[in-house]
């Protein structure tokens, strides 16, 4: 099998940026990172046909030898399909962490970090409601003032 | 004419359900109909398919009228077949409760209009996944359920599911460019993609480039099965989506990543060449899988720790491929699909009555709802093996290949199975501790929601406490049912049939078998696709 060298370094410099982009915490670089990968993986199968030849249309008098092989070509176009649909998804779920968040960057995971601190409950952190709405937490916390967040606090 | 001419309609019958539901968005009950109505059918086709393999054995087709090494073939052995059923008769049970709960309302995570037809996609791509027998479009059913998986993920758009759904989007793309670079290769080493012609051709391959293209394989679906140290993302992305979500991402996406490690191990590289790296990965999965579970106050979290540590073992009987190992492993992973599903379901039943799944906000569940402790506990036991459920019948069958086996490895890995299944067992006692047996008193900081309720009634009456919460989950409701039929329905038909897995374990268990006995001897799968005789070249040496 003949090997283009020119789509192998092609290949190859797109996988280096992209795999430098997706290790930035810009996730709109983390997007442009996985559009480079998903071509160089393009790239790649479109090398492992061989050499480029005649286009696979049928003819008496051409041998077998000289067409292309269309199977990695039909591969690379559903693939090119499939990335483009998980592209748009990325960037629409990118701009809705910017309408959200106001920032483009990757967050981290709250609850990871109250795991890694526990004692495990947070009561700023996990009061869901506002709290002159809920009486029925005020009131039992008036019957008793030691919750144990509190007392561990007090204990320390 | 055989009856595998009709399997690419469990592909084609889900996707037609998802464009009529598509064309139905308006009009919920007609969608909620046609999707329920579709599925059932792709029931009854896939357990004709399961049936037609059971007694026939491996039956392939190839598409498009092409001849089969180069066409798109699709295999029904026994193996695909069961998982086939077993991951449809979840996603009715899980499309059932998320219509339930869309039509009891109360809740902003309740799915809207477009989770009906993505979720069809989503069970086409399962679909498309277990039966091809074409490696390119095991990419394809992939992409196509990861697709679906990313909107059903982020539904509803909130912070935390953004969030969560950007780590899991770009891990899936990874895996993914990962898994179509190895086709790459091996497309450039063999010159196809058929896996029945690949089980023939890999084995000519000079041993170094071999190598090279199992651990790509390896490392892509481990991805996707959440095998340590590449199970990062799952415990930070599955809670954070609605209950139906969760619990359908539980048990069925990892699974498909360990079926297809599983048709790769045993086709395309069969032999003992990276089995004990499968061990040591194995048993590195259940330990800190399990540890993880531990440390969760969160229920949801807590569960999909131990889903991470019960692939193991499903690696494990793998990693032993010997026929017991195998045998169980296919066992293992229909147990757990069910399993796993149903405890997820719970937990979204827990969240409706409780107000919350954060263990230190619940307690008294117990007195609150028998019926809800009594769903929770039967499948919790079932997940850490107490007999006679069909949890312990997967990992006995488990940890006697493994003694069988006998390597120094072997038993180590059989010390840390039964260590995981006590670990499981004191997690899932934590839950019932804490959530179902104290009081709601003792609990640290009650759910408004818990104690607002009356013991007896599931319907919540205060309507000054709850319903007047400007930005509660129930504001402007002064009457909600907090347990709605369908969704306990479905949840008590899913733990049941985790409960039937047990009561027909011997029939299972000899189907198990045969699809293990099938998968080793390699001959069946190729004739099937190539033609008889094919496989002869390619035999297993056992």
């Amino acid at each position: 099998m003949t090997v283009n060298l020119t789509l192998l370094v092609v290949m190859g410099v797109l996988f280096a940026v992209g795999v430098y982009l997706i290790l930035e915490r810009s996730l709109t670089r983390v997007m442009l990172g996985l559009i480079l990968i998903t071509n160089g993986a393009n790239v790649l199968i479109l090398s492992t046909g061989g050499a480029a030849g005649l286009a696979p249309l049928f003819g008496k008098d051409i041998p077998p030898d000289a067409y292309n092989d269309p199977l990695p070509q039909a591969l690379i176009l559903t693939s090119i399909v499939i990335s483009f649909a998980v592209t748009a998804f990325l960037l629409g779920i990118i701009y809705r962490s910017w309408i959200l968040g106001r920032q483009d960057e990757v967050q981290d995971d709250i609850e990871d970090r109250r795991v890694a601190n526990q004692p495990s409950f947070d009561a700023e952190d996990d009061a869901e409601m506002p709290a002159e709405t809920t009486e029925f937490i005020k009131a039992e916390a008036e019957e008793s003032p030691g919750t144990p967040t509190a007392r561990a606090k007090g204990e320390e | 004419m055989n009856a595998a001419s009709v399997a690419p309609l469990a592909v084609v019958l889900p996707i037609l359900g998802a464009a009529l539901a598509f064309l139905f968005i308006r009009q919920p009950k007609l969608q909620r109909t046609v999707t329920i109505s579709t599925l059932t059918l792709t029931l009854c086709l896939e357990a004709f398919l399961l049936y037609s393999a059971w007694t026939s054995g491996v039956q392939a087709v190839t598409l498009g009228g092409w001849p089969p090494p180069f066409g798109i073939s699709m295999v029904v052995d026994e193996f695909s077949s069961l998982m086939l059923v077993v991951s449809t008769t979840v996603s009715l049970a899980v499309l059932i409760y998320a219509a339930g709960q869309g039509m009891a309302g109360g809740d902003e995570d309740g799915p809207v209009s477009i989770f009906h037809p993505t979720y069809m996609i989503l069970v086409a791509g399962v679909s498309n996944a277990f039966l091809t027998g074409d490696l390119f479009n095991l990419y394809v059913g992939f992409e196509i359920l990861l697709t679906a998986s990313y909107v059903l993920m982020t539904l509803g758009g909130t912070g935390p599911r953004v969030r969560a759904g950007i780590t899991y989007v770009v891990v899936s793309v990874i895996s993914s460019m990962l898994f179509l670079v190895s086709i790459a290769m091996i497309y450039a080493a063999t010159g196809t993609i058929n896996m029945a012609d690949l089980a023939l051709r890999l084995d000519a391959l000079d041993p170094g480039t071999n190598m090279m293209l199992h651990l790509m394989l390896v490392v892509a679906f481990g991805i996707k099965a959440a095998m340590f140290p590449l199970s990062f993302w799952l415990p930070d992305s599955y809670p954070t989506a609605p209950a139906p979500v969760t619990a359908v991402f539980a048990g069925l996406l990892t699974k498909v990543g360990v079926y297809a490690l599983v048709r790769t191990e045993t086709l395309l590289f069969p032999g003992d060449r990276i089995n004990t790296f499968l061990m040591i990965t194995a048993l590195l999965t259940m330990i800190v899988g399990i540890l993880g579970a531990i440390a969760q106050i969160d229920i949801k979290r807590m569960l999909s720790f131990t889903l991470v540590s019960h692939i193991g073992y499903m690696v494990f009987g793998l990693a032993l491929s010997s026929r017991l190992g195998l045998a169980s492993t296919v066992y293992y992973v229909a147990h757990h699909i069910t399993v796993q599903t149903s405890l997820f379901l719970v937990a979204g039943l827990i969240d409706r009555r409780g107000g919350t799944t954060n263990m230190d906000r619940l307690g008294g569940l117990a007195r609150l709802s028998p019926l809800l402790a009594v769903l929770f506990f039967v499948p919790a036991m079932n997940l850490a093996g107490i007999p006679p459920f069909s949890g312990f019948l997967g990992k006995l069958g488990l940890l006697q290949a493994g003694v069988d086996l006998g390597t120094p490895v072997a038993y180590v890995l059989v010390a840390g199975g039964v260590i995981t299944s006590l670990l499981t067992l004191l997690a899932m006692a934590r839950v019932w501790n804490r959530a179902f047996w104290r009081t709601p008193e003792d609990a640290e900081h009650p759910d408004p929601v818990l104690v607002a309720t009356t013991p007896d009634g599931s319907m919540l009456r205060t309507s000054r406490l709850v319903a007047d919460q400007p930005m509660g989950r129930f504001s402007g409701k002064s009457v909600m049912d907090l347990l709605p039929r369908t969704m306990v329905g479905s949840t008590l038909a899913l733990v049941l049939v985790g409960v039937a897995l047990t009561v027909f374990a011997g029939p299972l268990f000899q189907l198990s078998d045969q699809a293990a006995a099938s998968m080793l001897e390699r001959t069946p799968y190729i004739d099937a696709v190539l033609g008889p005789g094919a496989g002869a070249g390619g035999e297993n040496a056992p």
